[in-house]
């Protein structure tokens, strides 16, 4: 196997990865002291990120109301106080400096007359605080990171490099493996510190507004190194997925005051929501309209036969939407060829965000069993801190990749200049073991008849079906029963592609394997947790149970599956009140 | 439905042909991915959003650089639909082309915020002034998703290879543009080259495949015309300054429960 020796090594160039490259590239001050490999399986700017829609909270006008404790407050009331509260503050006031930073590296924020920053209003907030660039924000921030990153030396880019494995030692990280799709060889980065930013797992689901590419990698390899990780069963629903896909319509039409609407044109969150109606967390509007669907008063689209409810913009005027929500005209338009200026959009939940992730500290420090790894972080969508606790507020997930980017990019360079640790080598056992698995147990298998694409849509419906929006005991053990034989299904898995140049066929395979490992936590964990909270909502458990339930879950792999085990959330700030909107 | 794809294996290149049910709704890349998932598992091509913003699927479809996720299949309105790689770059796999030489012209041109003062853009303490109207001169040459149709439909890429191209130049255009950044005369020097912005022959066909809008061929004229002013006139651009924010005496503590805890907030290490 090849042997690449850099400082860092970080995986994934998202928005995570990005900004901890750049804070690296910053306190390195161009002394190419510190070396760098940013590694992507997919090409830099494709990240998924690029798709991030509404916006990016901050306090930016304090002088107008908006205060750290009112923000930190929504964050935390948001996350139905799963939050650690330590974390939260911290966040919030990090924030601030991260949409200015990012204004300076060319952000196109939009503007009020006077030249500043403007900002709107986002679900569970008590303040419009969500910065934004039209409706394309992530997209404008992925590319004022990226150009801002290219005028630095001492990085190399790594694209269309599948990490496979994370190589850590008696509790010290020594490197990734990775398979170069374009040679279809494979190689080992030897790093002094990794970061984990490879995003989340929205693929898990047939119905999902993520990209392709997010299948949730860094949970799988993180599970299979023997670390932990944490509160994996809250998957945020978004409420407005386009049909029939789940294409997202982000929340800020809602943010600018669109309407949603049932079959008998009521706007039926007066019924969940009576203060916040269709501004009320995502979590709520989701079940909202889960319960309309159920109840006999969604609509029917003919084509896909799935139901849905109205999404209505139509009083906002096409000036508004023109200046505000150009790319949700666009999306209409493309792909249902219904303009948003004069017609409604069918929308039902669609699959968005993974609050649990990788268990890290304040920090961003990955934990195992034995304690903290010596050189890895983890940061954004991939990491559980936790900031986003039980139900993400809209507007939270950007933030956290910039604030997270740079206290990551911070430790890891003071851990590299001032621990001066030594590259570590693998084991060679180790390496040959990794390459074996891939190459011969699974490019190379000649015997099983499994097909990769069927068992990815088997696992795709059984999650779709039975750990959606609503769950209870009966589908939820179903699912994991299912997982379980799909897992078995998994070992016979025989790939028609066997070349090395860029094989889909292979990467999609060691993708599956990890999304078995996800789906089996998170299933696992949701049979587990007997109460709702969050965007956890179980119907045979509909409440919130502090006594027994306000804690962290923590799941690492064992000899036949996940075993669990649960840590205390840090409360510092609030106790937790009834959540009421 | 048939659809016709050049394939490449590293060493020759065919026609291959499929049959393929369509759907009402579907973009050619539902089709690409029903081949790939249901007949043939070789079939390379990149992909990723799915909902044109990541510009990873770019394609040469029925002989126009499109994205294959926002071209319908409808509305072709063709019997045989023929798929192939972009042009103008080199072809690594079936529809899979090397983008490293793209990428480094971007690069080239610098890309990036550029102030005489440096530290301005370290400086966290508040935004630069840009009014809306400022905003709106350069933000359609920032929605620039790097899917590489402009370039693949360049007459002049294919006569030039060392032509920077409309995607490179119409970001360099993006930051001249911006009131924040005084870089041009940085840029100058790969601009203002026989290789640069007057290698352009305003054919436009940049601009008529960009998926996004960004209009390459106008950004290229654009630049040529503030190149010029510099180069004659010595002409100099007002830049924005960063904002002086209001003074806040005291941060109003409006929370629904004020903190309960004495709790020390703790500063991240700054180097
Ligand atoms: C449609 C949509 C809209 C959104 N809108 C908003 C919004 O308005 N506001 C907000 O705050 N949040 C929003 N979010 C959430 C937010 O965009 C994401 O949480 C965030 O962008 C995740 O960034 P990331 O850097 O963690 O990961 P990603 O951007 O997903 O990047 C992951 C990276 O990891 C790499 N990677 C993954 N696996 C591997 C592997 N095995 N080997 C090598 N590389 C690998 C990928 O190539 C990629 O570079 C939205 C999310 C979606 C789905």
């Amino acid at each position: 196997m090849e042997q690449l020796d850099f400082d860092v090594a970080i995986v994934g160039s998202g928005l995570a990865g990005l900004r901890t490259a750049i804070e690296i590239m910053r306190k390195d001050g161009g002394r190419g002291k510190v070396r760098v490999a940013l590694i992507s399986k997919i090409y830099l700017m494709r990240s998924h990120s690029v798709s991030a829609e509404g916006g990016t909270s901050a306090v930016l006008f304090p002088e107008e109301g908006d205060s750290f404790e009112l923000y930190a407050w929504d964050t935390i009331k948001g996350s139905d106080f799963l939050a650690d509260q330590d974390a939260v503050w911290r966040f919030v006031h990090l924030a601030t400096q991260e949409i200015r930073l990012i204004e300076r590296w060319g952000v196109p924020w939009n503007r009020r007359e006077d030249g500043r920053i403007e900002q709107r209003w986002f679900g569970g907030l008590s303040f419009p605080r969500a910065t934004y660039a039209q409706d394309k924000t992530g997209f404008f921030e992925m590319r004022a990171l990226y150009d801002t990153l290219l005028k630095y030396e001492g990085w190399e880019r790594f694209d269309e490099n599948f990490v496979t494995s994370v190589v850590i030692e008696n509790n010290q990280f020594k490197g990734f493996t990775t398979i170069d799709l374009r040679s279809g060889n494979m190689r080992f980065f030897r790093a002094k510190a990794g970061v984990i930013a490879t995003g989340g797992a929205g693929q898990l689901y047939r119905i999902t507004s993520t990209a392709a590419s997010s299948t949730g990698d860094g949970y799988g390899i993180a599970y299979n190194a023997g670390l932990y990780l944490k509160d994996m069963e809250f998957v945020q629903f978004h409420p407005t997925g386009l049909v029939p896909k789940g294409l997202l319509i982000t929340e800020a039409a809602r943010g600018e005051g669109a309407y949603l609407v049932n079959r008998d044109g009521e706007r039926f969150m007066k019924r969940y929501a009576p203060s916040k109606m269709e501004l009320a967390p995502r979590d709520i509007v989701s079940r909202a309209i889960m319960t309309e669907i159920n109840e006999g008063r969604g609509v029917r689209d003919e084509a896909s036969g799935l139901d849905h409810v109205w999404l209505d913009m139509r009083h906002l005027g096409k000036e508004k939407i023109e200046r505000k929500l150009p790319f949700i005209r666009e999306i209409g338009l493309k792909y249902l060829g219904i303009d948003i200026v004069d017609q409604p959009l069918p929308v039902r939940p669609t699959v968005h965000y993974n609050m649990g992730g990788v268990h890290t500290d304040i920090n961003g420090n990955v934990q195992s069993p034995s304690g903290p790894v010596r050189g890895l972080w983890a940061a954004g969508e991939a990491a559980c801190v936790s900031v986003q606790g039980s139900n993400r507020l809209g507007s939270n997930g950007t933030n956290e990749c910039l604030v997270y980017g740079y206290i990551v990019g911070n430790e890891v360079y003071n851990y590299i200049s001032n621990e001066r640790p030594e590259p570590q080598s693998a084991s060679p056992s180790v390496l040959e073991a990794e390459e074996r698995r891939i190459f011969s147990e699974v490019l190379g298998r000649e015997s099983g008849g499994e097909d990769v694409y069927e068992l990815r849509d088997e696992l795709k419906d059984t999650m779709e079906k039975n750990v959606h929006v609503y769950r209870n005991e009966a589908g939820l053990a179903e699912a994991v029963k299912k997982i379980k034989e799909l897992k078995q299904r998994y070992k016979n898995i025989r790939l028609s592609d066997r070349g090395r140049v860029f094989n889909y066929n292979l990467q999609h395979a060691l993708e599956l394997g990890f999304m078995l490992d996800e789906a089996e936590v998170i299933a696992t964990g949701a049979l587990l947790r007997k109460e709702s909270r969050g965007a956890h909502a179980r119907i045979d458990y509909p409440n919130r149970d502090d006594a027994n339930w306000l804690k962290h879950t923590l799941a690492v792999k064992g000899p036949d599956g996940p075993q669990f085990s649960y840590i205390p959330v840090k409360i510092t700030m609030w106790k937790p009140v009834a959540r009421v909107y | 439905m048939k659809i016709r794809i050049r394939r490449f294996d590293g060493s020759k290149s065919w026609w291959q042909d499929y049959e393929v049910e369509a759907k009402e709704r579907d973009t050619v890349l539902d089709i690409l991915l029903k081949i790939r998932e249901r007949q043939d598992h070789t079939l390379a091509f990149r992909h990723s959003c799915q909902m044109g913003s990541c510009g990873s699927c770019g394609m040469v479809i029925n002989g126009k650089p499109s994205l294959a996720c926002q071209t319908r299949v409808l509305e072709l309105k063709t019997e045989l639909i023929r798929v192939e790689p972009l042009y103008n770059f080199p072809v690594l796999r079936d529809l899979v082309v090397d983008l490293t030489g793209f990428v480094g012209k971007h690069r080239a041109v610098k890309p990036w915020m550029i102030r005489r003062n440096p530290e301005e853009l370290e400086d966290a303490s508040s935004e630069f002034v840009v009014t809306p109207q400022q905003n709106m001169s350069f933000v359609q040459f920032d929605y620039c998703i790097m899917c590489g149709l402009c370039d693949a439909a360049c007459p002049t890429m294919a006569l030039d290879p060392l032509f920077l191209g409309p995607q490179a130049l119409a970001q360099a255009y993006r930051y001249v543009a911006d009131p924040r950044d005084e870089g041009l005369d940085d840029r100058l020097e790969v601009l203002d080259d026989a290789h640069g912005v007057w290698r352009c022959h305003f054919a436009g066909s940049c601009s008529y495949v960009c998926p996004k809008g960004v209009d390459p061929a106008k950004a290229i004229q654009f630049l040529k015309k503030d190149i010029l002013k510099r180069r004659l006139f010595r002409s100099k651009k007002e830049s924005s300054s960063p904002a002086t924010l209001p003074k806040v005496e005291k941060v109003p503590d409006n929370a629904p429960h004020p903190p309960p805890f004495d709790y020390k907030f703790e500063e991240v290490s700054q180097a």
